[in-house]
């Protein structure tokens, strides 16, 4: 047991799955996270678990304590995700959703970067099942689109890998940085699943369409699992911190106009992926304490904000603001726990994000980036303002739908209220958190000035948003604050597009038409000499062959007599 | 134990050519069985003793009853030569276990003593090819092989066997007959047989025309038997009409044998001339083994009889091997060696699985096959991880004889070969698909949906060879340094 990598205790243990009656099937889908996550607390920092193959030395396990931050809460998150999933009995997200979670698992403690690799696809390819299981129509090419840009970010990254194996001579994963081309392919790769501005369509494209329970899952792996690939190999990048602040930004804009409460948390998710990329790119002590942290809070406030908009759409039918409202009547503890999410994520003193967050921009403070600690600045009002206030307003409250609905699942309620409590707990008493940080601690969040500089900035944003309700200017009018460049993304954009898209189906099916016809004249020459009956298949006569025979031993006898 | 120790080489071919008789004196099927069975685990037991003598020890000499080389028969055994030894016995051993079932199902019961005969006859025969080092005797072995090889094949039930016999009959002499012929024009010059000593003696008289010829009817005389395109034509049917447990068992040995023949013929009694180079002969074989890997594999994508498809999947294979060989660098010629043994237990398992599905649904054509992956699952199953072998995805081990050959090919500089390699793997996946698609995105037909798996005797050897196939191709470190160093043993002779 001592040198297993934790990822594989799921990921061996989800091919069981299939052979376990449904009840059992519950119970050990439960059991598999409670042992890895034995699994990651038991291994010693500084193990290191090394294989031979084909002459490179894999190291398949690494544990020290990045890693371990990393490898506690994808356990939990896979817990949670699994209680919250515990009513469904697809068999295709039993099994898929187990395997998902271990490969990011595995991945996380992969010390080289072939074994980072694997993990790295099984990750794309488990996850899209996940996706597929929606069994639409419309999910099945969300899904196609999704796998092609994941398995695509693993074929960069197998490149970068190559490349970088063939400059050092190592495939060791430790400190990799930009400015060769080997670097460059592996952060490309890294950004893809990290959702970088520009890279993360794919994100807001494809968590929505996922399951009820799917979706939970997938926003807790794969872009934090890139998260950690980016603080392990590119920690102290500069350019990643104006990367990451734009992932802040950038985002709210769209998260204000979206209608769908489940894209809504999709680019949240997004924004609050910059605050961590920032950390990376400070890369100080303190900065990556703060993306780990953060990582750690986020992935549980976000599965809870998931988990209830989940909750939401299983029993409703719908996720889309302008249909909800007035829920709370009908289902007050998923509004409960909604309201803890929000305000773990508005990072609200004595919430979970709070604690984290303001590390980073501590962080940011402390290396005297004030530019970049304003954007930050701003789009923490920005997350309050989307997430913190708009997703439970328009599902619970707002104008009552006059949906009435039962209230959420036990087991739904069960998952829902353990990540409260866990979002409070770590809010309440950071030092739980701050004691398994890869870094020693010496941060006092709760001091008057972030307290009271975190609630100005809450309460002038809440006021904002009443004032704007107030006024009946929110939302549909607030388009025409960002209308220019909205006018791009929408109008001269997709005209411009839908222009070169036209040229280039032209000349596509062009180049298609010729090569298929080229193709079928080939496999028809193919066919013809090779098909049932053709020459050089068919039963000849002794005669016939001996005559072959003959004609090589010519062959022959002249090439060696020239000789 | 000194003893065996002692005579191991010569008790390697005794113990089945003496065992053979024995089945022909019971005249029982049963009987024969159990015997024959005996016999290949003693010898797999002792091929095993063998390989690790000479790996602790290095190559075994043995005189003949005591008369010295060149004057006396001595068996020469190198590391390459036990590896080939290793392959024939474990292949006997695995299928013997796996015949009876299949032989009753497929054999009329007269004669099932005369299958298990002739399989002993057939293993002293491969195995003595092996071990010896004297070229006339080299030609006595590969007869009484192929003359039970013949026999083997025209056992089979389907009455187009016996053309198919007949046919390799004729062509598989004509090879034999060619190599005596290239042989007696050696001996003509040189006065010797023994392969050590012809060694020294050719670069003497290399420049004649007659050690030329000789060359060319040795080279396209094992040509034939190996199956080298477009040599290939008896293979086919041969592989199609014979019992299934013959195939499974020839497909594995007998070509990779006559390979090792070439190999030693080549780079030991050649070897001080450097043939491929002096002679020229190098970019023939070549463009022939290149040709095969293609026209192997593009025939196989349009068999419909999926016993004849793995057939022409040999020919291609083969010529994966020979173009090891005929690259002439040591990572390219130990990619041709690991991948006799690899081949041998991907094609042993894939027949085998084949013989498992004659067993049950009584024929191997695709169409009888849809929806396979359903009535056998585990047959199934075997079949698609036997392909993986065959195509070279990674973990097994057709992965490791090609990640090898396209090492020496790219180390010889020849990039298009290394590419034409990726590229014939491709069409390996088409025809290993077209089987794939049918076993389990067809439903079968009606009134054969229940599911009804192969005995446990036929499916338990499969899956030993199919482990193996895996094993290898996981942990490659036995195959690869044996292969290895036995290709710069083989390379250093004719520098």
């Amino acid at each position: 047991m001592s040198s297993l990598n934790p990822g594989l205790i799921l990921v061996i243990g989800a091919v069981l799955v299939p052979l376990l009656p449904q009840t059992l099937r519950r119970w050990y889908l439960l059991a598999l996270p409670i042992i890895g996550f034995i699994q990651v607390h038991t291994l010693a920092d500084g193990t290191s678990v090394t294989m031979d193959m084909l002459g490179m030395t894999l190291e398949v396990l690494r544990v020290d304590g990045l890693s371990r931050v990393w490898g506690y809460i994808f356990n939990i998150a896979a817990f949670l995700s699994m209680l919250f999933a515990w009513h469904d009995k697809d068999l295709m997200q039993q099994v898929s959703a187990p395997i998902y979670a271990g490969a990011a698992i595995g991945a996380v403690f992969a010390g080289d970067l072939v074994t980072l690799f694997v993990y790295w696809e099984l990750t794309a390819i488990s996850s899209v099942f996940l996706i597929w299981a929606s069994r639409t129509e419309r999910a099945y090419k969300t899904g196609m689109r999704y796998l092609l840009i994941q398995v695509g970010s693993g074929v960069i990254l197998l490149a970068g890998v190559l490349l970088w194996y063939a400059k050092t001579g190592s495939i060791d994963f430790g400190k990799i940085g930009i400015g060769t081309l080997a670097g460059n392919l592996i952060f490309i790769a890294f950004g893809i699943k990290c959702a970088f501005p520009l890279l993360h369509n794919w994100l807001q494209d494809a968590y929505p369409e996922a399951t009820v329970t799917g979706t939970v899952v997938l926003s807790a792996f794969t872009t934090k699992l890139a998260v950690y690939a980016l603080a392990r190999g590119f920690a102290g990048t500069e350019v990643l911190i104006y990367v990451g602040a734009t992932m802040t930004a950038f985002p709210i804009f769209y998260a204000v106009i979206e209608n769908d409460l489940r894209r809504v948390l999709a680019y949240s998710l997004n924004n609050q992926l910059g605050f961590m990329v920032v950390g990376i790119g400070i890369g100080t002590e303190l900065s990556l304490n703060g993306t780990a942290s953060h990582a750690f809070s986020h992935i549980l406030y976000k599965a809870l904000l998931f988990m209830s908009m989940g909750a939401v759409l299983y029993r409703t039918g719908t996720c889309k603001g302008s249909e909800l409202g007035g829920l709370y009547k009908s289902m007050p503890w998923t509004t409960g726990f909604c309201i803890v999410g929000a305000a773990s994520i508005s990072a609200f003193p004595l919430f979970s994000g709070f604690v984290s967050k303001s590390m980073i921009m501590t962080a940011a403070a402390a290396d005297h980036r004030w530019f970049v600690w304003g954007v930050l600045l701003f789009a923490s009002a920005g997350v309050f303002h989307h997430s913190g206030i708009k997703i439970p307003y328009f599902a619970f409250f707002a104008h009552d739908s006059g949906k009435r609905v039962k209230e959420a699942p036990w087991n739904m309620l069960l998952a829902m209220a353990i990540t409260a409590f866990l979002c409070i707990f770590i809010g309440v008493y950071p030092k739980a958190l701050y004691d398994i940080l890869p870094f020693p601690v010496d941060y006092v969040p709760y001091t008057t000035a972030h307290v009271i500089t975190q609630l100005q900035l809450l309460m002038f944003s809440a006021l904002a948003f009443t004032v704007l309700m107030l006024y009946k200017i929110y939302p549909p009018e607030l388009k025409s604050t960002n209308l220019d460049t909205d006018w791009i993304y929408r109008k001269l954009l997709p005209c411009v597009l839908g222009w070169l898209g036209k040229v280039i189906r032209k000349t596509d099916r062009m180049i298609r038409e010729e090569a298929l016809s080229v193709l079928g004249d080939l496999t028809a020459m193919i066919e013809r000499q090779h098909g049932d009956g053709a020459p050089i298949s068919k039963t000849m006569q002794a005669g016939t062959m001996a005559l072959i025979v003959l004609s090589i031993l010519f062959l022959f006898l002249i090439v060696t007599l020239i000789a | 134990m000194s003893f065996i120790a002692e005579h191991i080489s010569v008790l390697m071919v005794m113990v089945p050519l003496m065992a053979a008789p024995f089945c022909v004196i019971v005249r029982h099927g049963a009987v024969s069985w159990g015997w024959a069975t005996l016999v290949t685990l003693v010898s797999f037991g002792l091929s095993i003793v063998l390989m690790q003598h000479v790996l602790t020890n290095g190559t075994i000499v043995y005189d003949l009853g005591g008369w010295e080389g060149p004057w006396g028969i001595v068996y020469h055994i190198d590391e390459v030569g036990a590896l080939v030894v290793l392959i024939v016995s474990a292949i006997a051993a695995i299928v013997m276990p796996y015949a009876k079932e299949s032989i009753e199902r497929e054999i009329p019961k007269e004669r099932h003593y005369l299958a298990y005969c002739m399989m002993l006859l057939c293993i002293a025969g491969l195995i003595g090819m092996a071990v010896t080092g004297d070229a006339f005797n080299l030609f006595v072995f590969l007869e009484v092989s192929s003359l039970a090889t013949y026999v083997l094949i025209a056992l089979g039930n389907d009455r187009r066997a016996l053309t198919a016999a007949l046919r390799y009959l004729i062509l598989g002499t004509v090879g034999a007959t060619f190599y005596v012929i290239g042989l007696g024009m050696i001996y003509m010059m040189t006065g010797s047989l023994n392969m050590t000593d012809l060694a020294g003696l050719l670069p003497a008289v290399q420049n004649t025309g007659t050690v030329h010829v000789a060359l060319a009817f040795i080279v396209v005389g094992f040509g034939l038997k190996l199956a080298l395109f477009p040599l290939h034509v008896w293979l086919p049917n041969a592989y199609t009409f014979a019992p299934s447990a013959v195939t499974a068992f020839l497909a594995a040995t007998a070509t990779k044998v006559a390979v090792y023949a070439l190999i030693r013929l080549i780079f030991t009694v050649f070897g001080d001339i450097d043939p491929l180079e002096t002679y020229g002969v190098r970019p023939a074989v070549m463009v022939l083994a290149i040709a095969g890997m293609f026209a192997g594999s593009l025939v196989a994508i349009y068999q419909s009889n999926v016993k004849r498809l793995l057939a022409y999947s040999s020919v291609a294979q083969v010529g994966y091997m020979i173009l090891g060989i005929s690259i002439g660098n040591a990572p390219a010629m130990a990619g041709g060696i690991i991948h006799m043994f690899n081949h041998a237990l991907m094609k042993g398992a894939l027949f085998m699985a084949l013989g498992c599905v004659f067993y049950v649904i009584g024929s191997v054509k695709l169409e009888d096959m849809a929806g396979l992956g359903k009535r056998m699952p585990l047959t199934a199953a075997a079949i698609v991880a036997g392909g993986f072998s065959l195509i070279g995805v990674p973990l097994t081990v057709g992965f490791i004889s090609k990640f090898y050959l396209v090492e020496g090919a790219l180390a010889a500089g020849m990039w298009p070969v290394a590419l034409l390699i990726m590229l014939s793997s491709l069409l390996a996946v088409i025809y290993v698909w077209r089987v794939v698609e049918v076993m389990y995105f067809r439903s079968p037909a009606i009134g054969c949906e229940n599911r009804t798996e192969a005995p446990m005797s036929l499916l338990v050897p499969t899956y030993i060879l199919l482990g193996a196939a895996f094993w290898f191709g996981i942990d490659a470190t036995f195959t690869g340094d044996v292969a290895m160093s036995a290709a710069q043993t083989l390379l250093g002779g004719s520098k």
